[in-house]
């Protein structure tokens, strides 16, 4: 019950103090929102890319051209040395028809084109699409397969989507370092205002002292104004975040410039992000007010 | 019965100054006691050991069969609620009204609302300044504001009362005042009391246990009714 009393107390003199000292707090409250919003930034882009990478890492597949000179017990032994090889997860079968119908159906040119053809004036060749259960060793495993009979090309993308995770993950390491920094600032700014609210209430901290008030309920209004702070400066952030993510997604339709690069849908996203922006808001807010207490405080 | 007990107390500073040197003295249960000295005679240092703001260099501090010098930090706070402490420069918050400097002092330490008010008013009370308990510190005398600020130091019922130069600010009739209200808590609450002072005058007309510094050492125990001939 004492340390409810206490709380309360702790709360109504921290929203007290938040508005005496208005113009200091509204610096400290600017500094927590331009910090903020660069980290729902931050984990907007994270997310995005660690998404993108791991779609794209269960999207890899070894797409295995069988040689045309293969006939149909080739085609099936095929098979069974493919699926006998360790790492490989599933096999899917595409025959040249298959392809070509495909393609067909998705231009009208190749339609014009490719109707003429029978199966053997057909020149695309039957595939085997494979899906590797690691991922790091599908270079390996492409190796193997390209090694065995009848098997003439085998493709897998990795240059390219090696490339693009390594540029996302230089955006991501820039923009924790750049969070990082920010949030090291908005810490000093507010170590410098609840160092101004001590000093404005050194009276009133003197006197709690003398009377036998414990350092946790000297300590705790000065923590809760940190707390306060960083809860008033994570609002618009989280509002940023929430509405800019939404315009984002439709805007793009979900998907950035290509259909390989799919935006991660906005629920329940965005909800944790704002409840994790607004979590370092009120943890940043904490550890400055705790910090300025601890190294002003005599207690 | 000895309720404080300071064994072979020394105290130096940082500095190097030693405020207190290899200090015995003892304080009954219920005493009123006057320390006296001039300056740097280690009167503030000693009081200041007592609600453990400095922390004896060597020595032992015995208050109410707690070792002062032993406490942790984190238990300080714990002897403070036995004690009453009164300064020189009364202390008050300006913002607040006599009421609420005196309710400060409960509602710091997590006292039930409904526990406050009684407390307050019966320290309001005895203190003398029931008909000024919505004025502010800026509308009251020296002598009044000193009373406020003695409501607050025994508003929590101490063990004991310390006053720093309680007078120091007032003229001789509100000093004899407030001394005589000290005088009144000491004997209808049974608070035992210990007052700095400069003033002779004071000490002697209230005939009460002296203990005078100099220089940082016991210069002389006064009994009850002696003459101090001489404040150093």
């Amino acid at each position: 019950m004492k340390f409810f009393r206490i709380l309360g107390r702790s709360i109504r003199d921290a929203f007290k103090s938040v508005g005496r000292n208005f113009s200091l707090s509204l610096a400290s409250i600017s500094c927590i929102i331009i910090t903020l919003i660069i980290v729902a930034i931050s984990i907007v882009v994270g997310y995005n890319v660690d998404n993108f990478s791991s779609e794209l890492k269960k999207d890899l597949t070894i797409v295995a051209f069988v040689s045309n000179d293969a006939d149909e017990v080739n085609i099936a032994k095929l098979k069974l040395d493919i699926e006998s090889i360790s790492n490989v997860e599933s096999i899917t079968f595409r025959s040249k028809t298959e392809i070509k119908e495909e393609m067909m159906k998705e231009d009208e040119a190749f339609k014009n084109a490719m109707s003429e053809w029978d199966d053997t004036e057909n020149p695309l060749q039957h595939t085997y699409l494979i899906k590797v259960k690691d991922i790091e060793k599908i270079g390996e495993t492409a190796t193997t397969i390209k090694n065995l009979d009848s098997i003439d090309v085998v493709k897998y993308g990795e240059g390219m989507v090696d490339q693009l995770v390594t540029v996302f993950k230089v955006v991501q390491k820039v923009s924790i370092f750049a969070v990082l920094a920010l949030i090291l600032m908005t810490m000093f700014l507010i170590v410098n205002t609840i160092k101004l609210t001590i000093f404005s209430r050194k009276r009133e901290i003197s006197i709690m002292r003398l009377v036998g008030a414990s350092n946790f309920a000297i300590k705790l209004p000065f923590v809760v104004e940190g707390m306060i702070l960083g809860f008033i400066g994570s609002i618009i952030p989280v509002c940023i975040l929430i509405y800019g993510y939404y315009a984002l997604y439709n805007y793009f339709g979900g998907k950035l410039f290509t259909d390989l690069i799919k935006l991660v849908r906005p629920e329940p996203f965005i909800y944790i992000a704002s409840l994790v922006v607004i979590g370092i808001g009120i943890l940043v807010g904490m550890i400055g007010s705790g910090r300025a207490v601890r190294k002003y405080l005599k207690v | 019965m000895e309720f404080i007990k300071f064994n072979g107390v020394t105290k130096q500073y940082k500095n190097g100054v030693v405020a207190i040197y290899d200090l015995n003295l003892s304080i009954e249960k219920g005493d009123f006691c006057f320390i006296i000295g001039g300056s740097g005679s280690g009167k503030s240092t000693l009081i200041k050991m007592l609600y453990r703001e400095e922390k004896p260099t060597k020595g032992e501090i015995i208050l109410g069969g707690i070792r002062v010098n032993k406490l942790r930090n984190s238990k300080v706070y714990k002897l403070r609620r036995k004690l009453g402490i009164v300064f020189q420069d009364y202390r008050l918050l300006p913002k607040a009204n006599v009421y609420e400097n005196v309710a400060f002092a409960l509602e710091a330490i997590g006292v039930k609302k409904s526990e406050i008010r009684p407390k307050v008013l019966k320290a309001i009370e005895l203190v003398g300044l029931k008909s000024k308990l919505r004025d502010y510190p800026d509308n009251l005398s020296g002598g009044e504001q000193q009373r406020v600020a003695i409501a607050r130091a025994i508003v929590n019922e101490p063990k004991l009362l310390i006053c720093d130069e309680p007078t120091g600010n007032l003229d001789p009739v509100m000093s004899q005042e407030i001394v005589e209200l000290l005088d009144t808590i000491n004997k209808k609450e049974g608070t035992t009391v210990i007052m700095v002072t400069h003033d002779k005058t004071i000490v002697n007309s209230m005939k009460k246990h002296v203990i005078a510094l100099k220089e940082g050492h016991l210069f002389k125990d006064y009994k009850e009714g002696e003459y101090v001939d001489e404040i150093l």
